[in-house]
């Protein structure tokens, strides 16, 4: 993506968003693949969080066809989306602090992160893409001892998240380039189309999870953080206790994970052919609502495939109406605050 | 907020409290590599030797970096292309669809992942084979619950065990639609099938046109190369199924003999089948062929040659054309009216059939061979193999394909109410099964175990559970009669198995002693049949080459008289309906070459 700014001194006059090219027709490359091969490709449509994007295709595909998911699967769905919105917040840490200049914080959070990123590799082979969630469940079962790693790795976690505080949250540049800078207007914000934790923090309880559950998430409790505000300081605040509630959200699902099946077995991907119909599939991403519309003519292949995300609506659209009056040097901080994945608006 | 912020400004250098603290980055980057989870999706191993070149890694691959290539020392054959998988490791995703979806479960990612080069080319790799210390690597591994193939078929319907003998009904009832379209699905279109099959099939094509709900298509491929396609539906001995890729590895074999009968049951009047296949009749080229026997073999070529433009007779010296599939197959395996519509079918394509002619007896062969261009023999084995043991004169001793002859041809033979086969083939099961038919208590004595049966391994099933006894390691060595010369009991020996020096199935050798004498009605050999070729006189017996029984040919099923052609059970040893098939199909090009290039 682009940005064309006009400035008066060091202030933004006007701004103007442009699609890149970062990345390669995502959405048409899917329109010659089968519902399998599908997958490979749909976790780059967001690098630093590959997991909710797999989970809205799979569930659009899954209500195209009427195929039930064991309730295992389900559990390890959450278990893997949360891991996921931990380990992309903690990119996020990295960025929006290092947007300030404080790096020390994410130097820290991205090498905690990769504690994460060991657990994946360990439950899907994979740490960065895991081709995990699939139609019918998920690819393999946890191995022997996962859960207690992960209970572990979490604990580990908690205790670092004071740590990021006393370097960012309690930091008191922190806490001058981010207060009244960024501002979303609350009246405005929905029919803009914000969503996530840039809406959370214009003090709006909006949470997928929570309105409209997928998989077990009513199953489970956990708080929808908000602020008010509507700046970059009151994002940031919604995004530091949204790590403690999904740690919170791990404990459980492992506390209540049931045993059985992980995966319904589907066709043979050479030959599988869904069903004609068409399904939309909305669940909660880190950088807010995701939406999948899919639609099958009955064929090999997805006859349309279209991902609602919420870095376009952000980062293209909403941007170009906030920017105006703010400073030049806010810019990457006020757009790092907003969720903005290149990949996900260049699908 | 105050200017100055003292709280704020302190906090952050609390930082300083990790120094001293073990830092959690690898120290000796690039030189120690992190061990890899027991998960991980690194390069490729293949294991060479259980990989069987299916390709279903290359097909599934979005990324297309793999492709099939040849690899020294490793040659094709039944139910391997040879080929093996090559990675682009530089298209590569590492997703591992590929694992996921191999049938045999040969191919798996490592715990390797470092690989440099400054050659792009290097980054083409032959797993297994350029990685050979990849098998003590391997860790995200293809499993058989979850794998992304469908290991279980689709059962076919049939009729229960003991209802079965009440009657001559078909058993199997053929899978409905649904059925069909499931069952087509499972297939990986690897092909080796095709390569499996004596007459090459379209095997992968047919059943994706089933599949996707094209059966009229799945039907025009399958005439394409097989003119009696609902013949081989029901009683194919389907050598394409024992290569299924799909098999490999515990799973069931695509059923793809039922497919076929599925296609082919769609269309069931002859008019229909002319529409769909529409063959393409090139016209007269005035040159006369004649065949000797309307089985499989003599009508694919007449069919084929028919198409061609030649004039086709076929001398058929019984009253119904089909051959050991009319006379020697059960009608609850092959329905009268299946066989008629095929017949009947290749007749409106204008191949002429001289029924009740045998050749040698109403008129010679010399006869036929002076007035064609070219003669085609598809005479079969009528003629059965003899036990050689004391007794066999007896009133009640028979022939199993005797016995099939008669019964088919609407004869009534009388058995009595205590039958014994013996022999292990599937003329033997036949027999046992239509004796069951008849009533009696049937009981097949095979000198070998029942798993070392020749005969198909469904059939053996279907006569066990219509309550058809097999007695193995026995061998019989006399039959004993009454006074008028009627059977009474037979006598056997039983068997113990001798693994065989040189490497062949283990042998049954009788024990001294173990004789046993059981009551008898009827008893029936079913050792093996041979050829009948007393219609080949004079010089004709001289030019045409015979040995071990059967006719000389060459790749083109040309004879050693080069005018003369032949085909099916006289010429191949597999002794099947589609090997005859493949041999008719074989000497319509012979034929065409040998005529059309003469003149």
């Amino acid at each position: 993506m682009m940005i064309r700014l006009k400035v008066t001194g060091d202030t933004v006059v006007k701004a103007t968003t442009e699609v890149g090219y970062l990345h390669r027709a995502f959405e048409k490359l899917l329109e010659k693949r089968n519902w399998m091969q599908c997958f490979p490709v749909l976790c780059r449509f967001c690098v630093p969080e590959p997991d909710p994007v797999e989970e809205a295709f799979a569930l659009a595909v899954e209500s195209i066809e009427g195929r039930e998911v064991p309730e295992r699967a389900k559990y390890i769905r959450v278990l893997v989306l949360e891991l996921a919105r931990m380990a992309s917040y903690m990119l996020w840490y990295g960025g929006q602090s290092g947007s300030l200049g404080l790096y020390t914080v994410g130097q820290w959070s991205v090498g905690d992160r990769n504690y994460i990123l060991d657990l994946f590799e360990e439950l899907t082979g994979g740490r960065v893409y895991h081709m995990y969630i699939w139609p019918g469940g998920v690819r393999r079962d946890m191995p022997e001892g996962f859960g207690e790693k992960v209970l572990k790795t979490m604990d580990y976690i908690e205790k670092r998240l004071d740590d990021y505080d006393d370097l960012m949250f309690e930091n008191a540049i922190f806490k001058r380039r981010t207060k009244g800078v960024g501002i979303i207007d609350k009246e405005k914000a929905v029919e803009w189309g914000v969503v996530g934790p840039p809406l959370r923090g214009c003090g709006i309880k909006s949470d997928i999870r929570i309105d409209d559950p997928y998989e077990v998430y009513d199953k489970l409790d956990f708080d929808v953080p908000t602020a008010e505000g509507g700046d970059i300081w009151a994002r940031a605040l919604v995004r530091r206790q949204e790590v403690r509630q999904s740690i919170r959200i791990v404990r459980q699902v492992l506390d209540k994970m049931p045993s059985g099946s992980v995966y319904n077995k589907v066709p043979n991907p050479q030959k599988w052919r869904l069903p004609e119909g068409d399904a939309y599939s909305r669940i909660e991403s880190v950088r807010g609502e995701i939406g999948f519309y899919v639609a099958s003519d009955g064929g090999l292949y997805p006859r349309r495939a279209h991902m609602r995300g919420a870095a376009y609506v952000h980062a293209v659209t909403l941007l170009e109406r906030i920017l105006p009056g703010e400073n030049i040097s806010d810019v990457s901080s006020i757009l790092n605050s907003l969720g903005a994945c290149p990949p996900e608006i260049e699908r | 907020m105050s200017f100055f912020d003292i709280k704020g400004t302190l906090k952050p250098l609390t930082a300083l409290k990790q120094i001293g603290k073990k830092p959690h980055t690898l120290k000796d980057i690039p030189f120690a590599e992190k061990e890899a989870s027991d998960n991980y999706r690194g390069l490729h191993y293949n294991e060479l030797e259980a990989c069987i070149g299916c390709g279903n890694c290359s097909t599934i691959c979005q990324n297309q970096a793999i492709d099939m290539i040849n690899i020294d020392g490793i040659e094709a054959k039944p139910g391997d292309s040879g080929l093996r998988p090559r990675v682009d490791n530089g298209r590569c995703c590492w997703c591992a669809l590929c694992v996921d979806v191999c049938p045999t479960g040969s191919l798996s990612l490592t715990k390797d992942y470092l690989f440099i080069s400054t050659d792009p080319n290097n980054f083409l790799w032959t797993p297994g084979v350029d990685n050979p210390e990849g098998k003590d690597r391997v860790s995200f591994v293809s499993t058989f619950d979850l794998s992304l193939n469908e290991y279980g078929r689709i059962p076919m319907p049939e009729l229960e065990g003991m209802e079965r003998v009440k009657s001559f009904a078909e058993v199997v009832l053929g899978y409905n639609e649904e059925q069909a379209r499931e069952e087509a699905s499972r297939c990986i279109s690897c092909g080796l099938c095709t390569e499996a099959c004596p007459e090459h099939m379209h095997i992968p094509e047919y059943i994706n046109a089933i599949a996707s709900g094209n059966d009229e298509d799945a039907v025009r491929i399958i005439y394409d190369n097989n003119p009696l396609p609902e013949m081989c539906g029901k009683v194919c001995t389907r050598r394409c199924e024992d290569v299924c890729a799909i098999a490999q590895r515990d799973g069931d074999a695509i059923a793809i003999r039922w497919l076929k009968r599925y296609a082919t049951e769609q269309v069931n009047n002859v008019d229909l089948i002319k529409e769909i296949v529409n063959p393409d009749i090139k016209e007269s080229n005035g040159l006369r062929v004649s065949i000797v026997g309307a089985g499989p073999a003599g009508l694919t070529a007449a069919y084929y040659l028919t198409l061609k433009g030649f004039d086709c007779t076929i001398f058929e010296a019984h009253a119904k054309a089909g051959g050991m599939t009319m006379y020697g197959i059960p009608k609850y395996r092959f329905p009268q009216d299946s066989l008629d519509k095929q017949i009947e079918y290749v007749q409106k394509i204008g191949v002429k059939i001289h029924f009740n002619t045998k050749v040698g007896k109403d008129i010679s062969f010399k006869e036929i061979y002076d007035n064609s261009d070219a003669v085609f023999m598809g005479v079969g084995f009528p003629s059965p193999w003899t036990l050689g043991i004391e007794g066999e004169d007896l009133k009640g001793s028979i022939q199993a394909v005797t016995f099939l002859y008669e019964i088919n041809n609407g004869q009534k033979v009388d058995i009595g109410d205590k039958v014994f086969v013996i022999g292990g083939g599937n003329v033997a099961i036949d027999a046992a099964r239509v004796a069951r038919r008849l009533g009696a208590d049937v009981t097949i004595l095979y000198r070998r175990r029942v798993q070392d049966m020749p005969a198909d391994w469904e059939e053996i099933e279907g006569a066990e559970q219509e309550g058809v006894h097999i007695i193995p390691q026995a061998i019989p060595i006399q039959f004993h009669g009454d006074a008028k010369g009627r059977l009474t009991t037979v006598e056997y020996l039983m068997a113990e198995m001798v693994p065989d020096d040189r490497g062949g199935r283990p042998k049954p050798v009788a024990i001294e002693g173990s004789n046993k004498t059981i009551e008898a009605t009827a008893i029936m050999g079913a050792i093996g049949q041979q050829g009948d070729y007393s219609f080949l006189e004079g010089d004709f017996e001289k030019n045409i080459q015979v040995e071990r029984g059967r006719f000389v040919v060459n790749e083109k099923q040309q004879t050693t008289d080069p005018k003369v052609f032949a085909g099916g059970d006289a010429v191949n040893r597999t002794a099947d309906a589609i090997s005859a098939i493949a041999d008719g199909y074989r000497a319509v090009k012979g034929i065409e070459e040998m005529l059309l290039e003469k003149s």
